[in-house]
């Protein structure tokens, strides 16, 4: 049954899509997970209902205390609905080069911003966001990238729906960010599947971003267990672009650049499949939907212009 | 046997500003000894001391992560892309996240 009692009841339960276009083969088949048909659209609505359950069952977390969260995107969405409806505040802290219909969104949902400088990238917006924790002992971080409930999320709904879905599943492919998607349903699959191989897009960006000034400062997120993953793909911005653009040319699904990159793995790992004569169901996670990019401009005009549009941004 | 080799902008200055280098070897662990003779310092800033590569550093061999391929002893083939890169998260807001939380 679709019918639902509250908005934070509809989260997941998301289609499982075939696409008949661009799968290689009858034995070799492609499926997109559409997690933008989440509340907010995106897979982010999991992992903040997770997180804030989490935070209330362990009494962390009060009715009408402040969540403070440094984030550029869906998550930042997602927890700003979820406080809204549960009844908390939320600030959210950002680096000021994020695209405005992010900004906007989170507005009309109540959540207050707080700008750290694009110059300093995300680890400022860290930085500046445990600044601010400190000074409000009160209020609550809960820290996607090291929150076992992330994790959880995928682990109690996504992987069991997927599975559900199609049990013939032989490859799982998703963005690596947090890692939170690809361990929970990870570790979901293998033990329910036997051989099934759990693949990792990692999107690529412009250097800009690895501008670190040393290799010490680098960052894995507390979540990654490098075990739960078969293999890790880096995929590059014009990769990534050129998927997008082909995923809503062929089979009409008009989705985020993150979701390129993963269409970019899933296509490799398919085509290998075919390539040696075995059967394959690779299911691709879509993280979100592509309105929240068009501001870029990366969905018209070359690729040269988009992978030039996107230079230098945070596109997943 | 020619690899080209992608190096990030933080580690540059062990080759001349390079972007890119070419080296050989039949595996990673071969390459980058071959580029240590000509970019003297470049493997020990990825190796550590146990001989494995550094946490924060991602070698992919054509844009797959070599840990998941044998790690050091990741086989090359001639006309092969290798690149280097520091770990960021991806996703937004990673890098250095957990060394500013825990600070």
């Amino acid at each position: 049954m679709a019918r639902y009692e509250s908005l934070l009841d509809a989260c997941g339960n998301t289609p499982l899509v075939g696409l008949p276009r661009l799968s290689p083969s009858a034995d070799v088949r492609l499926w997109a997970k559409l997690e933008d048909r989440n509340p907010t659209g995106s897979v982010k609505d999991r992992v903040a209902l997770w997180m804030v359950k989490a935070a209330e069952e362990s009494g962390r977390l009060r009715p009408g205390d402040t969540i403070i969260e440094p984030t550029s995107g869906n998550t930042g969405i997602a927890l700003a609905m979820v406080a809204k409806l549960r009844g908390y505040r939320l600030v959210c802290v950002m680096p000021e080069n994020v695209s405005a219909e992010r900004t906007s969104i989170l507005r009309m949902y109540g959540a207050e911003i707080i700008f750290s400088p694009a110059a300093g990238g995300s680890n400022r917006a860290v930085a500046v966001a445990k600044e601010i924790a400190a000074e409000h002992p009160d209020w609550v971080m809960l820290f996607q990238y090291g929150n076992e409930a992330n994790a959880r999320a995928h682990y109690e709904s996504t992987g069991p729906e997927i599975l559900r879905d199609l049990p013939t599943i032989t490859h799982f492919v998703a963005g690596l960010g947090t890692t939170g998607t690809l361990m929970g349903v990870g570790r979901y699959l293998r033990e329910k599947v036997e051989d099934v191989e759990i693949v990792a897009a990692e999107p690529r960006y412009g250097e800009l971003v690895y501008g670190l000034r040393n290799l010490d400062e680098g960052y894995v997120p507390e979540l990654y267990d490098a075990t739960v993953l078969t293999r890790r793909f880096s995929v590059g911005t014009r990769d990534s672009v050129l998927r997008t653009r082909q995923l809503v040319e062929v089979e009409g699904m008009f989705v985020g650049f993150s979701t390129g990159a993963v269409l970019h793995a899933a296509l490799a790992v398919a085509h290998q499949a075919l390539k040696a004569g075995k059967r394959a169901d690779v299911v691709f996670l879509v993280a979100d939907g592509g309105w929240k990019y068009l501001s870029t401009g990366a969905y018209g005009g070359t690729l040269a212009e988009a992978e030039s549009a996107l230079e230098g941004q945070l596109w997943a | 046997m020619a690899i080209e080799v992608r190096i990030p902008t933080i580690l540059r200055s062990y080759t001349g500003g390079a972007k890119t280098v070419d080296g050989s070897g039949d595996t990673i662990a071969d390459l980058l000894t071959d580029l240590d003779s000509r970019h003297a310092g470049l493997k020990d800033r990825l190796i550590t001391g146990e001989g494995s590569l550094h946490r924060f550093v991602n070698v992919y061999i054509n844009d797959e992560d070599v840990r998941f391929l044998g790690a050091l002893d990741a086989k090359l083939n001639d006309g092969d892309s290798v690149t280097i890169l520091p770990a960021v998260a991806g996703g937004a807001l990673a890098f250095a996240a957990a060394h500013a939380l825990r600070g």
